[in-house]
């Protein structure tokens, strides 16, 4: 194939485009609002995926001892933990330092109601955070746990996280559906496009093919012309999705301190490292593939 | 050289468009072929440029015998034959020299090359004063004649020409037959269909009548070969 052919393929499916502007807009308004819900949905499963993750990651199996049991009897409980295998971590938190850590987050900038503790109130929460490789092999561990002589109580944050992959496996189906038929939507109207820019340019190709244009040349303006419309349909949202994210961000980071600790965006940077690739490809894709089917259906060569 | 043998070609059960034509035109000559409306001439001259296949017979061109010729051969072979119609089939969105052009860009041709000889096409068929015309900005005489530098262009052998004077005054109709009798003066061979008896007579040249699917006289110039 000749440079000049492709060229000429090119500029002609550039033409397309312009000749039927209000066909070419409502494709890529269509395949934008396509891949706007595709952002949408990918970047909330891709979000309480990482919630997920980070909350599986802070669950932990808290133990509390027998009251008076000896320190020793306490570091023999954290060997034998240790050597299990579903154990990710451990780690013991005294007393003190539990008391510390109760102070810091309860009576920040009130230290003063503090000190009318004169001893410390949580005497006996000396305890071991056990962390886990995953979080399905709770059960047995807390089954285990509370079977050790010397344990008091063992409590566990299961349903956070539980919860959290619950919701996501719900979001991805009925995201996955909407898409689905999004997608359809988009490859019909293209389909629409490229078949009225083939009767307009009917008596065009009739002359191409009698002067003795390839098939490719008389197929390839349509292709890129689905081409061109995925792309910018994918580009539109792409950008858009990611001035409102990065604003969503910021203004969750300002207004929602208070649960800062839960809702732990992915870093724009992160996230659109993925989805700029995906949603270009999925609009190339379909624009590729709505040309193509129109072509075969309607363009005899 | 063009050679029909025992050329063949029905639609459908009935009449056939076109019954065991036995034809040969040499290369550089100049043809006309004539008939009634329905006789065959359209079919004719699809077959020729393997629009159509024929039903039975074999068509040579150049030595190439079109029934051999594959699917993704046939764009190669059009590009040695012109073709002209009646109502010329000129892109409106586009002027004189772009509609010339395109069939340059079609075959793959560099911007430099159709530069240099769209102007000398111009020239060839008296259009260079008008080269930023739009088709509808022409006459007929010189919308055909745009028509006839496009089918050139490309340098075919042979140039097809299907009813060229048939939406024309008498006047431009003489021009355009002026401008093919030079152009097969060059060496290129020229096919002319027409119903215009006027120009078939005074041109003396050769004349292939073809009447309900039969060839019925091939006049080569004064002699008559009834058939």
């Amino acid at each position: 194939m000749k440079f000049n052919t492709l060229l000429y393929s090119i500029q002609q499916g550039f033409k397309n485009i312009v000749r039927n502007s209000m066909f070419s807009v409502a494709s890529m308004a269509t395949m934008a609002a396509c891949i706007f819900m595709f952002g949408v949905f990918y970047i909330l499963v891709f979000n309480v995926n990482a919630m997920v993750k980070s909350a599986e990651e802070s669950v932990a199996v808290t133990v509390f001892f027998d009251e008076g049991i000896a320190d020793s009897r306490i570091q023999d409980i954290g060997e034998d933990i240790q050597k299990r295998t579903e154990v990710r971590a451990i780690n013991f938190v005294s007393a003190e330092e539990a008391w510390e850590y109760f102070k810091d987050i309860y009576f920040e900038g009130n230290e003063e109601y503090a000190t009318g503790f004169s001893e410390n109130p949580l005497a006996n929460s000396a305890n071991y955070e056990i962390y886990l490789n995953d979080i399905s092999q709770q059960s047995s561990l807390v089954r285990y746990l509370e079977n050790i002589d010397g344990v008091r109580e063992v409590k566990q944050s299961q349903s956070v996280a539980e919860t959290l992959t619950e919701f996501n496996k719900i979001l991805s189906i009925v995201s996955g559906g909407i898409i689905l038929i999004l997608l359809c939507v988009a490859i019909f109207l293209i389909n629409n496009t490229v078949t009225v820019g083939i009767a307009v340019r009917k008596e065009e190709i009739a002359i191409m093919k009698l002067i003795g244009a390839t098939d490719f040349l008389v197929r390839a303006p349509f292709i890129v012309e689905g081409v061109v419309i995925g792309l910018i349909g994918a580009s539109i949202p792409l950008t858009l999705l990611f001035v409102l994210y990065d604003k969503i961000v910021e203004y969750f980071a300002v207004q929602f301190t208070f649960v800062g600790e839960l809702l732990q965006f992915v870093s724009p940077a992160v996230l659109f490292q993925g989805l700029i690739p995906i949603a270009l490809t999925l609009g190339v894709g379909i624009g590729f593939l709505g040309s193509i089917w129109t072509i075969r259906k309607h363009l005899k060569v | 050289m063009i050679k029909l043998e025992h050329i063949s070609k029905s639609y459908s059960a009935g009449i056939p468009a076109l019954n065991d034509v036995n034809l040969e035109i040499e290369d550089g000559e100049f043809v006309f072929i004539v008939g009634d409306s329905g006789s065959g001439k359209s079919t004719l001259i699809k077959l020729l440029l393997k629009e159509l296949e024929p039903s039975e017979g074999n068509i040579t061109i150049d030595g190439k015998v079109l029934g051999r010729i594959k699917r993704r051969q046939i764009p190669k072979f059009r590009r040695n034959i012109g073709v002209v119609f009646q109502d010329f089939r000129l892109l409106k969105d586009r002027n004189v020299y772009e509609n010339i052009a395109f069939a340059q860009k079609v075959i793959g041709e560099s911007n430099k090359s159709i530069r240099k000889k769209v102007p000398n096409m111009l020239s060839l068929v008296g259009l260079a004063a008008k080269y930023r015309s739009y088709p509808r900005e022409l006459s007929g005489g010189e919308q055909q004649r745009v028509a006839i530098a496009r089918a050139l262009i490309n340098e075919p052998t042979i140039l097809l020409a299907d009813e060229p004077t048939g939406n024309l005054d008498n006047n431009n109709a003489w021009e355009i037959m002026k401008l093919l009798e030079e152009i097969n003066s060059r060496g290129t061979t020229v096919i002319v269909v027409t119903h215009n008896m006027e120009i078939v007579d005074v041109m003396k040249k050769r004349v292939i009548t073809i009447k309900k699917g039969l060839v019925v006289s091939d006049n080569k110039g004064d002699e008559a070969h009834e058939v």
